[in-house]
């Protein structure tokens, strides 16, 4: 069955949640979310801190299993099938600090089976290109674990970028990011929902993406409050 | 097949690469073998023959709380960055992850037998009597059944509040019958009083089990939260 999203003429949700539950120990993180998502959209999840957010990541990106209800992604509630089109950034970098920029992409551009040819070139090629998407250099030949905080930040988007995903998952992308370098990834993001990506960013600098983002969603107390167009709406509606 | 045996060929380098330039397992386990060598040949002054009779005790023991030190440090690599998280979104299977651990351990564990063994020979006197030549085989499959259960049960230990004491209570118990298959095998080639095959086969018959088992559960592992 081929991703529903792609079918001509319709506009199926890229992904659908439904009464999702997820619950550590006697804590519910989530609270029955149900929600659909347009593909080909950027999605700025909002929320005070203990909102959700996170998790709700975690459970479409197939790390937290819920507790309760499903997620269906581009057709499937098997996310393991479709786990090769999917880009994750976490709040921690997911990168080796020992290894450099262009070691860390390229070893995880074979679990990708990313560019596979016989020398390897197309998979440098493409760790590249991912590097410098991110504006930052592939020859550059330090650690990771020496990059400055907004340097990491960057990298760990090349690397969730490297798989050409069709979905994003990005948790706090700008975070410790200067302001000019943030406006450059949404700038990115832009382009890459333009390209065909559906886009989903949890942040707390939610202005950074006024103008770029198609909704934005309101989360509190483990629920969707709230979603809208755009900013005001979503935050005078919550 | 191909696909594992290349992820697996991806991660060993990619560890042996993190292993060469931090030096965290190896440094451990070598001064940590080293204390455990000339502690217990100041604490005991053993004749010749006693050696030969405590010897494979000795070493094994040493060699696996050594091989502790290792394990710990494969899996406590992955959670700085919550890099492991990374490899679970990703399509690469569970086994060739686990696979790169077991062999990157067992790397390890060999080097620093490789290290240790003339030591042990020069403080306890050691000269095999029995058949030399299984003792490489004995010293092979033994390290193999540590690694192994030792790198599994280091992965079910990784989300415990103290896996650094989890993994020994974990690991020992279950490790005893291929401890007492090596102690055995090791002291019969030492003193050459009695056959080692059988104690070889037992440790063969371990290995084929816990790898089998290992590489069946491990992904539930991987996948747990």
């Amino acid at each position: 069955m081929p991703p529903v999203s792609d079918l001509p003429g319709q506009v199926f949700p890229a992904v659908t949640v439904t009464g999702l539950v997820k619950q550590f120990g006697r804590f519910a993180a989530l609270r029955g979310v149900t929600a659909e998502f347009a593909p080909k959209r950027l999605y700025a999840i909002l929320g005070d801190n203990g909102a959700g957010k996170t998790t709700l990541l975690r459970a479409l990106a197939g790390l937290t299993p819920p507790t309760r209800g499903t997620i269906s992604m581009l057709g499937t509630t098997n996310l393991r099938s479709i786990c090769g089109q999917l880009g994750y950034m976490a709040h921690p970098s997911l990168l080796y600090d020992e290894m450099s920029g262009m070691e860390n992409l390229r070893y995880f551009a074979r679990l990708y089976d990313v560019g596979n040819d016989v020398t390897n070139s197309n998979k440098d090629q493409r760790c590249a290109d991912a590097i410098r998407a991110v504006k930052l250099d592939p020859s550059l030949t330090r650690p990771v674990g020496q990059y400055s905080q907004g340097m990491r930040q960057r990298m760990s988007l090349a690397r969730a970028l490297l798989n050409d995903p069709k979905i994003l998952l990005l948790d706090e992308p700008f975070s410790n990011v200067d302001v000019r370098s943030a406006q450059e990834m949404v700038r990115l993001l832009s382009g890459l929902r333009d390209a065909g990506k559906t886009i989903f960013v949890v942040t707390h600098q939610a202005s950074l993406l006024e103008g770029a983002a198609d909704e934005f969603v309101w989360m509190e107390a483990g629920q969707i409050v709230s979603r809208a167009p755009d900013l005001r709406t979503t935050l005078e509606t919550r | 097949m191909s696909t594992v045996a290349n992820l697996t060929r991806a991660t060993l380098a990619k560890d042996l690469r993190l292993e060469w330039r931090s030096k965290d397992a190896i440094n451990s386990m070598l001064f940590f073998s080293l204390l455990v060598v000339v502690i217990f040949s100041f604490s005991f002054d053993p004749t010749a023959e006693e050696s030969r009779r405590i010897a494979g005790g000795l070493v094994w023991v040493a060699f696996l709380f050594a091989a502790v030190v290792a394990l710990n440090q494969t899996w406590a690599r992955e959670m700085r960055n919550q890099v492991l998280d990374a490899y679970r979104v990703s399509p690469a299977p569970p086994n060739a992850l686990f696979l790169a651990k077991v062999i990157g351990n067992f790397i390890f564990v060999t080097v620093l037998q490789a290290l240790m063994t003339p030591l042990f020979i020069v403080f306890y006197n050691l000269r095999a009597l029995g058949p030399a030549y299984q003792l490489p085989i004995v010293a092979a499959l033994g390290t193999w059944a540590l690694v192994v259960n030792g790198t599994f049960f280091a992965a079910m230990s990784l989300r415990t509040r103290s896996r650094e004491i989890m993994l020994p209570l974990l690991l020992f118990p279950i490790s005893i019958p291929a401890l007492l298959a090596m102690v055995e095998a090791t002291g019969a080639i030492l003193t050459g009083e009695f056959s080692a095959k059988f104690w070889i086969v037992l440790l063969a018959a371990y290995d084929l089990v816990f790898t089998i088992a290992s590489l069946f559960l491990f992904g539930f592992v991987l996948q747990a939260e």
